[in-house]
């Protein structure tokens, strides 16, 4: 299974049980996952956004058949754009993964679509952390509302050449916004934070099944979540088979053809 | 053996609640769950009126109706009709299959007001459920945190209560109801987040620890996942996936003749 939803280092507000890298790999081997895409907890309110992306590669080098590096951007830093030629050219990354919401901007800020013509130029896919939790259980002093996905549909057709994936997208996906993003051949969706008796089955009928892909969001969700979510779903072994890993390399494939 | 402390007919597919029934067993026999306790009908109402109290068990009565071998029932009361609400659980508990009570978010259960209610429904035995969230964006009016759910446990220390969702944000939640042995939680109705079960059995111990869903509106899968991923025991995991609300609805199941 190829998880496109992965995390290392410190969540900032508790110790989970996987947040060292060795005992995560462990489990996420033992759960079939074969491949990782994985971000940085450390990306959400560090500054040092080059040293993050330098650890990451790092740790991410330490199992490197597993663990692939998905750097951070924070388009608010000075010189953010060299942060994307060294995701791309110093760390060899597939892609990158973005926070606005924690780092205090909107996705119809020019700089995003700026960031989507560079992404595009350096064949890194993108991917947007809609949400990192539930907002009603957030630290009182670090309440962070989900990004707003109304204008993606439209930006996502003006740049048709930059691929990207929704994390953590369930519960902020109005249907009216999934609607649009179905006729984005350029959106992909992840599940991890989708919910529902049978949720993925309905989600695949209203979102083409080819661009749904498997995420736990492990170490924050209990890596079992997603894939028993699959089980839960009457999805069929060919859909299910697409969903587990043959989606993501075709969204790998898109990204660099 | 899983027995699922928490579900409803709401989020799940069908226009009847034999629909419904049949579409949430169909998705629970695929996660291997052989029992589901099943509470309010649809659509759902915060502050329900005494007919739509009748309504709304109406519906989990015929829901249950072709289900016997499967599911539980609980009744749907509110403590702003006593008279009402007394009367719901003599109808679907002690007459009617019912083994239990729902209470949700029209007053706070800290409020006396409900004192009847629990004394009623102990005397029969019947298993108490209260819904429970202390939301950091601010909660219903008549939506109880778990502190709330500790100052009921203290004026009925004898009585078992259910702390519905471990009070939402469960580090909170879990803390709140330590010191009330007379309270279990219910793991249901929040993201499976890595972690939350672990903290409930070392401060509360596995006994006191009930896995329910919370479906339709969260899948079965992502529940149980808190559990199934959990770093604690295999006697633990059992406890927590059926042993102790077996245990919990015993009293009540023998009364009514009904051997699970």
């Amino acid at each position: 299974m190829i998880d496109t939803n992965v995390y290392l280092s410190r969540w900032p507000c508790r110790r989970l049980p996987l947040d060292e890298t060795a005992a995560l790999a462990d489990t996420l081997r033992a759960a079939g996952i074969n491949q990782a895409w994985t971000g940085s907890f450390d990306a959400l309110l560090h500054k040092d956004i080059a040293a993050v992306n330098s650890r990451l590669a790092a740790a991410c080098a330490k199992a490197a058949d597993l663990l692939v590096p998905f750097g951070a951007v924070n388009l608010t830093l000075p010189d953010w754009l060299d942060d994307v030629r060294r995701c791309r050219e110093q760390h060899n990354m597939r892609g990158i993964r973005l926070h606005p919401n924690y780092h205090d901007y909107t996705i119809a800020d020019p700089r995003f679509t700026e960031l989507l013509d560079r992404a595009a130029e350096h064949q890194l896919i993108v991917q947007i952390a809609v949400r990192m939790e539930d907002d009603r259980t957030q630290h009182p002093l670090l309440r962070v509302p989900a990004v707003d996905l109304a204008p993606l549909s439209a930006i996502l057709k003006s740049h048709p050449t930059v691929q990207l994936e929704l994390l953590n997208s369930g519960r902020d996906m109005t249907p009216a916004v999934l609607r649009l993003l179905a006729e984005c051949p350029n959106a992909w969706l992840d599940f991890a934070m989708s919910e529902g008796v049978g949720g993925i089955g309905q989600l695949s009928s209203q979102f083409p099944f080819e661009r749904i892909l498997l995420g736990t969001y492990a170490p924050m969700f209990s890596v079992e979540s997603s894939p028993l979510k699959l089980e839960e779903s009457e999805l069929g072994n060919a859909l299910r088979e697409r969903v587990i890993r043959a989606n993501a390399e075709t969204l790998a494939r898109a990204a660099r053809p | 053996m899983i027995w699922d402390l928490h579900c409803h007919l709401s989020g799940v597919d069908g226009d009847t609640p034999d629909l419904r029934m049949a579409n949430l067993i169909r998705f629970a026999d695929r996660m291997g769950i052989e029992r589901v306790v099943i509470f309010m009908g649809f659509p759902w109402s915060h502050d329900p009126s005494p007919d739509d109290l009748r309504s709304q068990n109406d519906q989990v009565l015929q829901a249950l109706s072709h289900w016997h071998d499967r599911a539980f029932g609980f009744a749907y009361v509110n403590p702003k009709h006593v008279d009402a609400s007394l009367a719901e659980i003599d109808r679907c508990v002690r007459d009617g299959p019912m083994i239990g009570i729902k209470l949700w978010v029209a007053m706070r259960c800290s409020e006396p007001a409900i004192d009847p209610l629990i004394a009623r429904c102990a005397e029969l035995k019947g298993a108490i459920f209260q819904h429970t969230w202390h939301k950091v964006n601010g909660n219903l009016p008549g939506e109880s945190t778990a502190e709330d759910m500790a100052v009921l446990a203290s004026r009925h220390p004898t009585t078992p209560l259910i702390c519905g969702h471990t009070g939402g944000d469960w580090e909170l939640g879990i803390r709140a109801v330590r010191a009330q042995h007379n309270v279990s939680i219910d793991l249901g109705g929040s993201d499976p987040n890595a972690g939350m079960v672990e903290m409930a059995v070392r401060e509360l111990g596995p006994e006191r620890v009930i896995y329910g869903s919370d479906a339709g509106g969260r899948s079965f899968a992502s529940q149980l996942a808190k559990v199934r991923s959990a770093d604690i025991s295999d006697e633990a995991k059992s406890l927590i996936l059926g042993g102790n609300l077996k245990r919990l609805l015993l009293p009540i199941l023998h009364m009514k003749g009904i051997n699970p």
